[in-house]
């Protein structure tokens, strides 16, 4: 612990060079496509929820990659030689600079890629985005907390410093609390189950509805102390040490336990990390299934291992961005909502389209993006609120954790709640009752 | 040789031959960059997603057709199509084509056609331009690069519609002369848009497509 607290007292080593070689490393064709393409017609300011909050035209998505554009075009753009040689090739980003652009693409930047279905030339300016904030952490400018909640995942194993010990104490605690078996270390298991720190101290609930779900289906499962951690902010960061550290213990702890099957819980970004991005990071093919928490409710639902008591409200669905727009799960948790909720409405727009709540990519932990976050909270809470729903459902802790901080701030009546939760609640195994009794915290 | 000779003649070799040249390098030279290969399982078709997100991308969502969306929706369309309808089908463009490239003609569109595209040429460009000198995000990230690439494309549009009368070899000189400037200046700048723009689309409809989705 000492040595995570070391760590993030002290700025990661570097400077603008830093920077820019990050960039430049950074910057393959795919990147340059993009920044080739743009012609600055600022259509993606109309798709993004802080430009919409702030009208600040600062905060248009396409302001936020120019720092990247100009170190690309003065070293990397095919005719950077050219440029430089005629003198037309802009000045590299310095410091001041980067100091700027850390409130554009921390604070004002949950990377949900709204903007990319906005702009014409399709660019994905997320991952522009996600470039310039590796740049900017390798330069010492990633913000705090982020900067230290990365260095603890990758020290500790979470980014709230829940070491292996400890995971065992919470899960023992809820394993007697709640009387369902979670169990831990299995030798060999079917499936690994893994969570997000949020969960683990915040969302239990959730963690136990899982484990009930999993206890009464006869699944054979295990969380594994190598490798427990579902987030990853060394996608927030770009710090390729830590989403590398991240992934690899789930990996290797999947390998180790046999798993044919990683269960990434109800986590946007958790689950983008170990489904999407993990075989990049490793270089290779991963030997397992990975599915989300929703994904493997609906399958298990459609080859009818479980029913569901209707909801009594009418809800809606909250589409995490990191799952739905940026991970492909859309169809899945309305596949169990709609079962689940005679009364099921779909907000406007949503899917693909749905507007972020705000508080991913790590903004959510930003107290000086708070404004701003809670400003373009209200356009969630309009869309909420024009479905006459009661209830808002989703399948990720963040959003969950934004929902219920921007309820609390605007003191707002909906019910925010959790996909897992709700099948925990409602489920009825075949020619049984009710399978799981009531999930714990309420 | 004649000041018309010559911008017809060398000076447009000259530019056909750096546009060429300069558009491969610039493909070639971001190709080159290299594209990290996806190792995970995918759930659909990368290829099927650079074809769709291509394609839907020609036009906007309905979401976003309030606040300026449709606008720029509208000029947009109204300045690509009058222009490559005028590039390939105005009369003095396909006898050029067919005299200096081709060796062979197509129809041509009628004077009225012409005026009609025309207007609906620099109607949109300089509508388009309008607002990215009044829209304050266009205002704040536009660069120099935009408004040499709209400037030369609304010269290069302008004294194609006074040129009209070919008879008036000053008149089409001058168009040539910008129309050749246009042809060099194109690698270097925004107007690669015009071929960037596959990558764009496509590279992102691939990443995803593999994901499931097109966005």
């Amino acid at each position: 612990m000492n040595t995570t607290a070391d760590n993030a007292a002290t700025p990661p080593a570097g400077d603008a060079e830093t920077a820019i070689a990050l960039f430049l490393e950074k910057t393959g064709a795919r990147a340059a496509a993009y920044l080739d393409a743009c012609i600055r017609c600022g259509a993606c300011a109309n798709a993004c929820h802080y430009y919409q909050a702030s009208g600040d035209p600062r905060h248009a998505p396409v302001n936020k990659f120019r720092m990247l554009e100009k170190a690309y075009r003065r070293h990397k753009d095919p005719w950077a030689w050219l440029k430089r040689l005629s003198g037309f090739a802009p000045a590299d980003p310095d410091i001041g600079d980067m100091q700027e652009w850390q409130e554009l693409v921390y604070d004002t930047c949950s990377m949900c890629g709204r903007c990319t279905l906005a702009c014409p030339m399709g660019i994905d300016i997320a991952q522009l985005v996600a470039i310039t904030r590796a740049g900017l952490t390798a330069a010492g400018l990633a913000p705090e907390p982020i900067r230290s909640m990365a260095a603890a995942a990758r020290d500790v194993g979470s980014p709230l410093g829940i070491d292996a010990a400890q995971l065992r104490d919470i899960l023992n605690e809820l394993s007697e609390k709640h009387g369902v078996p979670i169990p831990l270390d299995k030798e060999k298991a079917d499936v690994l189950l893994i969570d997000s720190s949020l969960d683990y101290k915040v969302f239990q609930p959730t963690l136990v509805a899982m484990a009930k779900i999993l206890d009464a289906l006869g699944i054979d499962w295990t969380f594994s102390s190598k490798g427990y951690e579902a987030s990853n902010l060394g996608l927030f960061t770009g710090q390729e040490d830590v989403a590398k550290a991240m992934v690899e213990r789930i990996v290797t702890a999947a390998e180790d336990v046999g798993a044919s099957l990683v269960l990434a819980p109800e986590c946007g970004h958790g689950y983008a990390s170990i489904r999407w991005e993990a075989a990049n990071i490793l270089g290779r093919e991963l030997p397992f299934e990975v599915l989300h928490i929703s994904e493997y409710l609906a399958r298990l639902h459609r080859e009818g291992r479980f029913g569901l008591r209707p909801l009594d409200h009418p809800i809606t669905y909250h589409d995490p961005c990191k799952l739905g727009r940026r991970g492909g799960v859309i169809e899945e948790p309305r596949d169990i909502l709609r079962d689940l909720a005679p009364d099921y409405r779909e907000m406007e727009p949503s899917g693909v389209e749905n507007w972020c709540c705000g508080g991913g990519g790590g903004v959510l932990l930003l107290e000086s993006a708070a404004k701003t976050r809670l400003e373009a909270f209200r356009i969630k809470m309009d869309q909420v609120e024009r479905t006459g729903a009661e209830g808002v459902v989703m399948a990720c802790a963040f959003c969950h954790h934004t929902f219920d901080n921007g309820a609390e701030h605007f003191n707002w009546d909906r019910k925010v709640e959790d996909l897992v939760q709700l099948v925990a609640e409602h489920m009825i195994l075949p020619g049984n009752g009710a399978a799981t009794g009531h999930p714990a915290g309420h | 040789m004649s000041f018309l000779g010559f911008v017809e003649g060398p000076l447009f070799t000259v530019a056909a031959v750096v546009f060429v040249l300069g558009v491969i390098w610039k493909l070639a030279g971001i190709l080159f960059l290299g594209i990290r290969p996806d190792y995970a399982t995918p759930r659909g078709s990368a290829l099927g997603g650079a074809v769709i997100t291509n394609i839907r991308h020609l036009f906007p969502r309905r979401i976003f057709l309030a606040n300026g969306g449709l606008f720029h929706f509208l000029t947009g369309y109204a300045f690509h199509i009058g222009l490559f309808i005028l590039l390939i089908f105005a009369l003095p463009h396909m006898t050029f084509l067919k005299d200096r490239i081709f060796g062979f003609g197509w129809p041509a569109l009628p004077r009225w056609a012409f005026i009609v595209m025309a207007e609906l040429a620099l109607g949109g460009l300089l509508l388009l331009w309008i607002r990215r000198l009044s829209d304050p995000v266009q205002r704040l990230v536009s660069e120099p690069a935009d408004h040499i690439s709209t400037g030369l494309t609304l010269l290069v549009m302008l004294t194609g519609c006074f040129a009209l009368q070919i008879s008036h070899d000053v008149l089409r000189a001058i168009h040539m002369l910008l129309a050749d400037l246009w042809l060099i200046y194109f690698p270097f700048g925004r107007l690669m848009h015009s071929f960037t723009f596959l990558f764009s689309r496509g590279m992102t409809g691939a990443a995803y497509g593999r994901r499931g989705v097109a966005p």
